[in-house]
């Protein structure tokens, strides 16, 4: 058994427990400390797992699986987890005392993703989740002195439990009707089997339970009020990773336990990334805030990564997965802008963007980029992207869902649009640059970078995806 | 033929000179006017370049590069040029040159201006020398945000705001693209399941024998996503609007160049990949010909603004660059491309005479001008040779363009055609009536302070006026290469029947 395989794992939870440590026993509770101890250790976690990435490995009979598909999320959680860090290195200084204990539960919630990726049994993805999601409870109320940031904690807590019961007895039922809860196992003894509607009804709720997770239309309803209400970092962090995860879980679960012949869920998910593609967009175009616009447009996003697990081909799934990615840079991209002028200008409204074009003309150009990145403007990644995703759906014969697809991201660069013409056009009651600290200036220029390059020359990570999805062509 | 990757160097000048202004501070505007015309200038020259070395005897795409770029999707990036594409691609650059210098009077915000400005014009230059569709859309797309950007940043409002103008503008052809692209997808996959290996090599798509009903099916999305861009009836409503409220070097590039990659893509990817579709289709398309003519025409008559004379008029002109494309023969093919490079001329030389005006003037409506030939001789020299061009008068480039359009539609549509002709008359009363309001007459004296074109502003005039005319008396260079283009485009297509929609 190839043990430090799991290092990663293991070493993003001491890390976590550590700086907890650290905060009790240093002087002004090591706030100083925490943060460079945290990003010090996710970029050797991260080298770790790049250095790794073609040892596969499976641990405990099937219960958990390191291959390169779990590789790939994981080099995308611990990606986010840092750039998340640096772009929040000065909206920490919003959490006052608290602020070392927030580089633990960034790193438990990280922790809690890269199990879920890796599990191979339904038991193993429900930890991992839990972890995960609690964490996510707690860092949505960080801002104690913040009524909407507590309400969005208090929401997150209880539409999150609601949600991770519907998911837990929708496994129980699967569990019922094959006997074991190892993905592998489930797929054999399902095929064998009869059809049985308490399995029908077990997967509809495990959809329910993943599609909160991903925000997908008819479970977004939480989306928008804990987006803006939860500290800015947080909410960048829950939409790209914790939505990864959501889907990783998702196309491993329903590509490798659920042979095809039980139930076609296929167009049962088509409607629904219709829905959530339609609504998302609709929705955002009305938003006068930023941080809520964000929120619907990645319930919008949402919709076209879930294109990629319906089509269920090579270029589907090599879509889903580099959307992922680019989604991180591009979205992390957007929110850190978000998050410079939520700390300058105290809100998040779109006359509080005036002016950015000329008060921050490098921020300003990288929200711009980035917004045209997520509504699929090429050279920028989200093009690249959609490209794989739509060619998987039309290749799998999805053509009507191809068209909403393209039809609402073009239309979704109106209100994209909008926050641009503020920061070039509009006037701002402040006069002077904005100053921008050496952390969040590297996150802008990694997220920038990153958007631009796999936009320009997709090659290289459509390569990796297509390792880390080798593991479905058997399927 | 060169030993050197002349087309590359040719997009990437532009984007070069575009990074080297970021890099310089603000308050150097003089530096960077310097670097911005001296990229464009270098464009120009190097596709003068590529115009002179191509081989018109040998034909088919020459000066090619290819690199492999994304190799599942079998994407490479592919350049080259043929005898369509180089008429076009000198168009781009005879006037991103010019619109330089139209807006060298810029005062605010100089650098973003010129940043944009040189992106656009390496967009729009990628879009014709692109042989691989995923590359072409890549730097079709590319071109809308600069112009989004430049419209709300340096437009001006008048009958609409400009950043009513700009989101109009961007959203009509945003949701076209929409379509284009379900259609290049489409097209994509089906080639691969065609062929058995993925491809977007063009030339390599053209060999796919493609079922007619998908055919037509894809030649609609993609006539519409073009049309569009092309400002076909009904899809025109954005171009008057977004012309007015951009300014002077957006209007100059998306009247002149930006339009006719919607004339290009229909004939590149329409016709030769889907000719079955196309001939079809194309009834339908001439009939919305006759309406971009003939509406279009009607609708500028009762103008009085000039940016939407010329754009109305822009409108009008495309439906004889669709009444060519639909006729699918060599005669009426090489007169639209040779009307688009004509008209991208024409157009751009009226947009830069009309921006000089109104910066001094701050008006554009034609009952207030008057005499103005006796205060700016020049700017009437200007205004005179773009509107001659623009009807169509012998010795001007636009006369090959229409004629050889009219002679090879005629024998397909007879009825048609007859009718688009009339639209010289439309256009002869609404250009004649203008320029007579706005140049000559008796002299206004409050006209007086302003300026004749003089020093950098003569450039636009001189560089534009001198490609309406030595392409109206010298056709023959540029012709031989168009019809070298077409000839070879339609002997890969094979011989067809036209119609079948109706």
């Amino acid at each position: 058994m190839n043990y430090h395989l799991l290092g990663p794992e293991i070493a993003v939870a001491t890390l976590g427990l550590l700086i907890l440590a650290i905060s009790l026993l240093l002087p002004s509770r090591g706030k100083s400390t925490a943060g460079y101890l945290a990003t010090a250790g996710l970029i050797a976690v991260l080298m770790a797992v790049i250095v790794n990435f073609s040892q596969e490995a499976v641990f405990f009979a099937g219960v958990y699986q390191i291959d390169r598909y779990a590789n790939y999320f994981r080099i995308l959680f611990l990606t986010a987890a840092l750039l998340i860090i640096l772009m929040s290195s000065r909206y920490t200084s919003l959490f006052g005392e608290r602020k070392s204990e927030w580089f633990s539960f960034m790193l438990f919630a990280t922790a809690g993703m890269m199990i879920m990726v890796a599990a191979g049994d339904l038991i193993t993805v429900y930890v991992g989740l839990e972890l995960m999601t609690i964490s996510f409870y707690i860092l949505s109320a960080y801002l104690l002195n913040d009524h909407l940031s507590a309400e969005a904690g208090l929401k997150y807590l209880i539409i999150g439990a609601f949600s991770s019961a519907v998911l837990l007895f929708g496994m129980s039922l699967v569990y019922a009707c094959s006997g074991t809860t190892v993905f592998t196992e489930i797929y054999d003894a399902l095929r064998a089997g009869p059809q049985r509607p308490a399995l029908l009804a077990g997967m509809v709720m495990m959809i329910a339970g993943l599609g909160f997770k991903i925000s997908a239309v008819p479970f977004h309803m939480w989306t928008p009020d804990i987006y803006q209400g939860a500290p800015t970092p947080v909410t960048a962090y829950l939409s790209v990773a914790s939505k990864a995860a959501g889907f990783a879980v998702l196309v491993r679960i329903f590509l490798l336990a659920f042979p095809a012949a039980s139930w076609d869920w296929h167009l049962a998910l088509a409607v629904l990334a219709a829905l959530t593609m339609v609504i998302g967009n609709l929705t955002a175009l009305v938003q006068t805030n930023v941080k809520r616009m964000l929120a619907y447009s990645s319930i919008a996003q949402a919709g076209y990564i879930l294109v990629g697990l319906i089509a269920a081909n090579t270029y589907g799934l090599k879509g889903l997965l580099f959307y992922a990615m680019l989604y991180v840079f591009s979205n992390v991209g957007a929110f850190a802008v978000t998050a410079l002028v939520e700390v300058e200008e105290g809100s998040t409204e779109r006359e509080a963007f005036n002016g950015l074009g000329r008060r921050a003309p490098m921020p300003a150009a990288v929200l711009t980029i980035c917004m045209l990145s997520l509504a699929g403007i090429p050279p920028m990644a989200g093009f690249a992207g959609k490209f794989y995703l739509f060619s998987g759906a039309i290749q799998a014969g999805y053509l009507w869902l191809a068209f909403i697809g393209l039809l609402m991201s073009m239309i979704s660069v109106y209100y994209y649009l909008n926050v641009a013409k503020a920061m070039y056009i509009g006037t701002s009651r402040q006069e002077g640059l904005i100053t921008l600290p050496f952390p969040v200036r590297t996150a802008l220029w990694i997220c920038l970078a990153g958007t631009i390059f796999l936009g320009v020359y997709p090659g290289p990570l459509s390569e990796l995806t297509e390792l880390a999805v080798q593991l479905f062509s058997a399927v | 033929m060169y030993d050197f990757p002349i087309l590359s160097i040719t997009w990437l000048l532009p984007i070069a000179g575009a990074l080297l202004i970021t890099m310089l501070p603000r308050t150097q505007e003089g530096m960077i006017r310097a670097v911005a015309a001296a990229c464009t200038l270098g464009s120009l020259v190097l596709s003068l370049m590529v115009c002179f070395g191509y081989d018109p005897e040998t034909g088919g795409m020459q000066m090619t590069e290819s690199i492999p770029w994304i190799r599942d999707l079998g994407v490479n990036y592919a350049l080259g040029v043929d005898g369509i594409s180089i008429p076009l691609l000198l168009l781009t650059n005879l006037i991103g040159f010019s619109a330089v210098y139209a807006s060298w009077h810029t005062e605010e915000r100089v650098k973003e201006f010129f940043v944009l400005l040189l992106l656009l014009i390496s967009g729009v230059m990628g879009t014709f020398i692109a042989t691989d569709l995923f590359i072409f859309f890549l730097f079709y797309e590319v071109v809308v945000i600069p112009i989004y950007l430049l419209v709300i940043m340096f437009g001006s409002s008048k009958r609409v705001t400009k950043e009513y103008a700009g989101m109009k503008l961007t959203i009509y052809l945003l949701i076209g693209s929409a379509f284009l692209l379900v259609g290049l997808i489409a097209l994509f996959v089906k080639g691969q399941a065609l062929l058995g290996f993925p491809t977007m090599d063009i030339g390599t798509l053209a060999g796919a024998d493609f079922p007619v009903a998908f055919q037509v099916f894809v030649y609609c999305l993609i006539a519409f996503g073009f049309g569009t861009l092309l400002s076909m009836f009904p899809f025109h409503a954005w171009s008057p609007d977004g012309y007015a409220g951009a300014p002077t070097a957006v209007s100059m590039i998306h009247a002149g160049v930006l339009k006719k990659i919607g004339g290009y893509g229909l004939i590149r990817i329409g016709l030769l990949l889907l000719p079955a579709g196309a001939r079809y289709i194309a009834p339908l398309i001439a009939i919305l010909a006759l309406g971009n003519v003939v509406y279009a025409g009607i609708i500028c008559l009762a103008q009085k603004d000039l940016k939407y004379i010329v754009g109305y008029s822009s409108v009008s002109h495309m439906g004889y660059v669709l009444l060519g494309i639909a006729s699918v023969n060599l005669i009426s093919l090489n007169g639209a491309v040779m009307m688009m490079f004509a008209h991208g001329v024409m157009a751009a030389l009226f947009f830069a005479m009309i921006g000089n005006l109104y910066h001094q003037s701050h008006t554009r409506n034609v009952s207030d001008f008057g005499g103005l030939a006796h205060q700016m001789p020049r700017l009437a020299v200007g205004f005179m040779l773009a509107g001659l061009a623009s009807l169509g008068l012998p010795g001007t480039v636009n006369f090959i363009g229409e004629f050889t359009i009219f002679v090879g539609a005629f024998g397909i549509y007879n009825v048609l055609t007859i009718l688009a002709i009339s639209g010289i008359v439309i256009t002869a009363v609404y250009i004649l009536r203008t320029l007579g309001g706005v140049l000559f007459g008796p002299r206004r004296s409050e006209w007086d302070h302003l300026q004749d074109l003089h020093g950098v502003d003569l450039v636009p005039l001189l560089v534009l006026g001198a490609a309406i005319l030595i392409g109206g008396i010298l056709p023959f260079t540029l012709m031989d290469i168009i019809q070298s283009g077409v000839g070879q485009l339609l002997g890969q297509i094979g011989p067809g029947q036209i119609g079948g929609i109706f």
